[in-house]
């Protein structure tokens, strides 16, 4: 992209409304949230993620993978609430509280959840980011910082992990 | 289990009974996003008499009124390249206006009291406006008269053009002024809504 297209980016007339955004992503951004920080975390990650997006949106280059900087953001978001650096309180006031979590959902595939948090960090990224989210392998690589093929081979060594734990039927 | 079976299950793990289903997780963005300032552009619908409406407002006030026979999702769009596209769809901020409009087809209000943005009309087309909301309930003026209070009698033209393109119908009163023979003109939300309304005030 030139520096003449990028200045020129207001010119461009198919501006999304963000609102777009949230409705089209907003299901996947919670899978992934689910997966990566489990159902109690996930409310507030999906917060913090389109919050982020919404600040940056506007000078977002036309033509980029919504999909992937989404998931992007999520990724980073998860890595906070992981290192307890996004638990700054939230202001006060008339905030609608964040939903509480549904228990018949939290209570779904739980086996599945462990399974999978068991997985090595790259695999369990990796399986995440390419059947969740719907990645490439060049973006799953890009997000884990490793190659395209890296990422390949630990999705596929992700889900082999978790069929070989399934059909043994050993239950915990 | 298969490959696929596994990735079904996966997928299937995580989808958990839909996602905010009450609309309280996107309740609580727009309102994060309004503390912190990063709602340019709200919206809602409403229904009227006229058919469904699209209401859009800024920090400043009522920056958009659209009819149901304009695209609801092209004038969102032009919103996004106009104003920004930092927009959400959150009726709380709208209640208000919403209200109003209400009241307003009810027959229950004559003037509204909720601000108005007029930022996507520029030089004589928002003093046309500008004097269009000076207009009282249930009075007419010819483009004439309007182009005259604009503070330029011989565009009378760009005055019928000012009035047609009103971004903010209904509150801004465009539908109050017709032409000099008597004929109602041109009208956003077309010539049967202009008559609906004029019918509606003069009744009242």
């Amino acid at each position: 992209m030139t520096a003449w297209a990028l200045m020129t980016r207001s010119l461009d007339a198919a501006v999304r409304p963000f609102e777009g955004i949230v409705a089209e992503h907003g299901p996947m951004v919670m899978r992934v949230c689910r997966a990566l920080l489990g159902p109690a975390d996930a409310a507030d990650a999906w917060s913090e993620t389109f919050l982020s997006a919404l600040e940056a949106y506007p000078k977002l280059r036309p033509g980029s993978s919504i999909r992937g900087w989404l998931v992007t953001i999520a990724h980073r978001k998860a890595i906070d609430h992981l290192r307890g650096a996004a638990r700054r309180p939230q202001p006060a006031g008339d905030l609608p509280e964040i939903p509480a979590t549904d228990p018949a959902e939290s209570s779904m595939d739980d086996e599945l959840r462990a399974a999978l948090d068991a997985l090595p960090a790259k695999q369990r990224g990796a399986v995440i980011y390419r059947y969740l989210a719907d990645l490439s392998y060049a973006e799953v690589g890009d997000l884990l910082e490793s190659s395209a093929t890296a990422a390949r081979r630990s999705a596929a060594d992700g889900i082999a992990s978790l069929r070989k734990r399934f059909s043994k039927g050993a239950k915990r | 289990m298969s490959e696929k079976q596994i990735i079904d299950r996966l997928t299937n793990a995580f989808a958990g009974g839909g996602v905010d289903s009450d609309g309280r997780l996107h309740s609580r963005l727009a309102a994060l996003a309004e503390k912190q300032g990063l709602l340019d552009v709200s919206y809602r619908t409403v229904d009227s008499p006229l058919g469904l409406l699209l209401l859009a407002a800024t920090g400043e006030g009522l920056v958009r009124v659209a009819f149901s026979c304009e695209d609801h999702d092209a004038v969102l769009a032009r919103l996004a390249s106009d104003i920004s596209p930092r927009i959400l769809r959150t009726p709380r901020r709208l209640d208000e206006a919403a209200h109003e409009l209400d009241e307003y087809f009810a027959g229950k209000r004559r003037a509204f009291s909720v601000p108005v943005d007029l930022q996507l009309a520029h030089g004589f087309r928002r003093s046309v406006l500008e004097h269009l909301r000076r207009i009282p309930y249930g009075v007419t003026q010819s483009y004439a008269d309007v182009a005259r209070a604009a503070g330029n009698p011989s565009a009378v033209r760009a005055a019928a053009s000012a009035c047609s393109h009103n971004p903010v119908p209904l509150v801004v009163p465009c539908h109050r002024v017709v032409r000099s023979d008597g004929t109602t003109g041109e009208y956003r939300g077309g010539p049967d809504a202009k008559r609906t309304l004029l019918a509606m005030e003069a009744a009242a």
